[in-house]
């Protein structure tokens, strides 16, 4: 019904690479591959988010090259996508009939419209639910349930779901699979992302698996076990890949915070982290993290991994749990960023744009951030301008940061190099544990070879590094040791440096399969 | 010796970057308003408009710094007022001291601003909201110290405004000037300042920065309810009584010459002295239509097409220049 031919799409690097793949109707076809694997990219191309660079798509026999949703839509493709859209404003209908509310003459016709919100929630189990109550009266499960059904009620030859079940619980799950089962049967061409394996190889007809952005292969319903599905996302890349980025850093890696580091102080822990919980993303995480040590954090998206940073810097308020820090007695987790900040935690988070920049100010006012609160500096205290431009000075020679001047803004420098002023800010900071949310995502190679450099010696100097990122070769060539986050909960603890990286796959989907 | 030519030749370019389109704005109106009104361009002229802009400039100050912040006070008017009857019923009825009564006015507008800044801050509460509220709380609070009746303060508050005999300008338009620079230096060079920019930016990443976000904004705002306290003593002294009507529309002039300015209402980008010039083009608009014999409805249709000009401008240079 629908072929792919030779799909690629570039970003800063190649998302999807040459993928070619038929969509049979009444078929359901399970997309699998690790993070950044290219499976999202891939069903945005379908549903008309974003567009391929070059490759073309036939949809029943007619050339199909949509460029927005909305002409998805027609040619009758629906993508429900991981995030929730509901607007929790609207009632249900509303929400349900979004994209064409049922009116005459722009006047809502509101029988019609909740009688048939009527029918198409009982389909999905819902029945028992006022069309007219508003969204933010549902759960999340059952929202999510609420934003399958608006994107399925109109008539649809292709339907790609990305991680249905994520929110679900069991009997929800339950639901959604009778549901499949019936599209199935109408001759719908569906097109399942999930990470629970388990359920992909009770529901899917065939199973294509994607790595690195290419095809790996599409499978048959039962000739692929679950350790040959895990294989296939990662087996051929890692001797090689983990190799690789390994082998420059070998000698400052290797060499320095595994072997003199530890018999210096082996038993002195930076942080201890008990009970930890941010409900309902994070369940009960322990660890300890050494001085010196950088202690990798590997997991799927969305398996808690930012949540326990944010957790751990207060930057969220945890629901449970508590910390020590370097020799100190136990303590419950940190109210706000600033108490963290001055017990000597520091956070590089994910969305640099979102919460770690001032876009439209200076390099050196970037940099001076964190300081404007050192203790002994009262509101009224002066702000040494030539100050600051001299330590951003420094930083632009240590860490190459590419710009005309300190004065220019952040907002005009490239993604790395805005990466690099993040560094330099907790650099000036500083602070004796590093919590690191995916510190090289989204920048070239020369300034993540840059910011590994920069971990490596903060390890050196006795910091203790906690280090989450979606890239396994990374954590691998980087880390002392592996801790996996799953489904929110801390599954496996590697140590280095020779890591199964296999073992580590399965530890990440293993918090998915238990009820 | 070269070097400080060049660097010299920079700030100057720099300046007129930063002010140059407003102070042509300034020249332009002036001269208009001189071709055509014999009188505008007049010493009488100049020195009745410098001496009767010193309380709108204060309020605007302390409200550019609320606005870079990201916030808003619309109880600005009601505050003057409040802290101008209280100084009333101090003086006269208590029969207090001027130094004493003056401070005590200006903390209570102290303390109606912080008020603010903690609500919104801690609460989290829209600031257009908590500001809405006290800005009928304090215009209460005016009716309610006075009885609702105009007050009369006498003449030792008079030297406030009274012409200082060589240059013919009042001690308020001296205090009002010092202020705006104190208030672009407070901006620009103390932790304060920055963290206002910071925040007003984005306050996000300030909170994950470690910096505490609360105290800075009470601070903002009780200095914003202070210089209303402040423009409420000027005010009593140049018309020698307290009004618990004063005041009212303030906070929009206040905003209007912030706007004028350049001052984004998002956060994150101002200047205390260009709001000054703001002050100067609004106050320059208003005497010069007069001075034509412009009715009332047509100066404020005027007032408020150079307004939305103005931001207009603004955007398009925005435009460009991206």
């Amino acid at each position: 019904m629908l072929k792919l031919d030779a799909l690629t799409k570039d970003f800063a690097t190649r998302a999807v690479d040459q993928v070619c793949l038929e969509f049979a109707p009444g078929q359901v076809h399970a997309l699998l591959g690790a993070n950044g694997a290219g499976k999202s990219t891939l069903c945005k191309m379908i549903a008309g988010l974003i567009q391929p660079t070059h490759g073309t798509m036939v949809l029943a026999g007619k050339d199909y090259s949509p460029r927005t949703k909305r002409q998805a839509q027609r040619a009758g493709i629906q993508i429900v996508q991981q995030e929730l859209n509901v607007l929790p404003t609207l009632n249900l209908a509303e929400n349900l009939f979004l994209s064409d509310l049922p009116n005459r003459w722009g006047i809502l016709n509101c029988r019609a419209m909740h009688r048939r919100a009527s029918e198409i929630l009982s389909e999905f189990g819902l029945g028992h639910l006022d069309p007219r109550c508003p969204a933010s009266s549902l759960g999340v499960g059952q929202q999510q349930l609420l934003e399958i059904a608006a994107n399925t009620w109109q008539p649809t030859q292709v339907l790609i779901l990305d991680e249905p079940t994520a929110a679900l619980s069991t009997p929800e799950s339950q639901r959604l699979f009778e549901k499949i089962d019936r599209w199935r049967n109408q001759g719908v061409a569906i097109l399942y992302i999930s990470h629970r394996l388990a359920e992909v190889q009770t529901l899917a007809d065939r199973i294509s698996i994607l790595r690195d952005g290419k095809l790996q292969g599409t499978w048959p319903r039962g000739e692929l076990q679950q350790h040959d599905i895990v294989a296939q996302m990662t087996m051929p890349a890692s001797p090689a890949m983990s190799a690789s980025p390994a082998m420059p850093a070998s000698p400052a890696k290797s060499g320095s915070p595994a072997m003199p580091a530890s018999p210096a102080k082996p038993a002195s822990p930076a942080l201890c982290v008990e009970q930890l919980a941010l409900r309902p993303k994070v369940r009960n995480v322990s660890f300890s993290l050494r001085a010196g040590e950088i202690l990798g954090i590997a997991g799927l998206v969305g398996s808690g991994r930012t949540e326990l940073l944010r957790a751990i810097f207060g930057a969220d308020r945890a629901t449970g749990g508590s910390l020590r820090l370097a020799g100190n007695v136990p303590r419950p987790s940190f109210r706000s960023p600033n108490e963290a900040v001055r017990a000597g935690l520091v956070m590089i988070s994910e969305d640099r744009k979102a919460d770690g920049l001032l876009l439209t100010e200076s390099i050196a006012e970037n940099i001076q951030l964190p300081m404007l609160d050192r203790p002994g500096l009262a509101g009224f205290g002066l702000v040494r301008a030539g100050h600051a431009r001299r330590v951003a000075e420094t930083y632009l020679q240590d860490l190459a940061i590419r710009c005309d001047s300190t004065d220019q803004s952040v907002g005009t420098l490239s993604g790395g190099n805005q990466q690099k002023v993040v560094l330099a800010k907790w650099l000036e900071r500083d602070g004796n544990v590093f919590l690191l949310d995916e510190p090289t995502r989204g920048i070239d190679v020369a300034a993540r070879e840059r910011v590994h450099d920069v971990i490596r010696k903060l390890a050196k100097a006795g910091k203790g590094i906690l280090l989450v990122s979606s890239d396994l070769d990374e954590l691998v060539g980087l880390c002392d040791s592996i801790g996996v986050m799953s489904n929110g909960r801390w599954t496996a603890r590697f140590s280095g440096p020779n890591y199964d990286t296999q073992a580590i796959l399965q530890a990440m989907f293993a918090g998915y399969s238990e009820p | 010796m070269k070097d400080k030519a060049v660097s010299s030749n920079r700030a100057i370019r720099q300046t007129l970057a930063t002010y140059g389109g407003l102070m042509a704005a300034i020249v332009v109106l002036a001269a208009f308003f001189g071709m055509f009104a014999k009188n505008f361009l007049t010493t009488t002229t100049l020195l009745t408009m410098a001496n009767s802009i010193p309380d709108v400039t204060v309020v605007a100050v302390g409200m550019t710094l609320v606005l870079i912040a990201g916030g808003i006070d619309l109880s600005v008017g009601s505050v003057l007022a409040l802290s101008a009857c209280l100084l009333g019923w101090l003086m006269v009825d208590q029969k207090l001291p001027l130094w004493l009564a003056s401070s005590g006015a200006i903390a209570l507008g102290a303390c109606c601003g912080g008020l603010n800044g903690w609500l919104s801050a801690t609460f989290r509460i829209p600031a257009f909201i908590v500001t809405l509220g006290m800005l009928e709380i304090a215009r209460g609070g005016a009716y309610l110290i006075t009885d609702s009746n105009t007050k009369y303060v006498g003449s030792s508050l008079g030297w406030f405004s009274d012409p200082i005999a060589p240059w013919g300008v009042s001690a308020s338009f001296l205090i009002a000037i010092s202020i705006v620079l104190l208030g672009q230096w407070l901006l620009h060079q103390t932790v304060l300042g920055r963290t206002a920019v910071a925040i007003g930016t984005n306050a996000e990443s300030v909170r994950m920065a470690g910096i505490r976000t609360t105290r800075p904004m009470v601070t903002l705002y009780a200095i914003c309810g202070g210089l209303c306290g402040l423009a409420g003593l000027m005010q009593s002294s140049r018309l020698s009584t307290v009004d618990p009507n004063s005041g009212v529309g303030m906070e929009l002039s206040a905003i209007a010459a912030c706007v004028i300015g350049g001052t984004s209402l998002r956060g994150g980008h101002g200047s205390v002295i260009r709001t000054f010039f703001g002050v100067l083009v609004i106050s320059i608009l208003q005497t010069g239509l007069a001075q034509l014999g412009a009715s009332d409805p047509i100066k404020r249709i005027v007032t408020g097409g150079v307004i939305i000009l103005a931001v207009l401008l603004d955007s398009l240079r925005k435009r460009s220049a991206v």
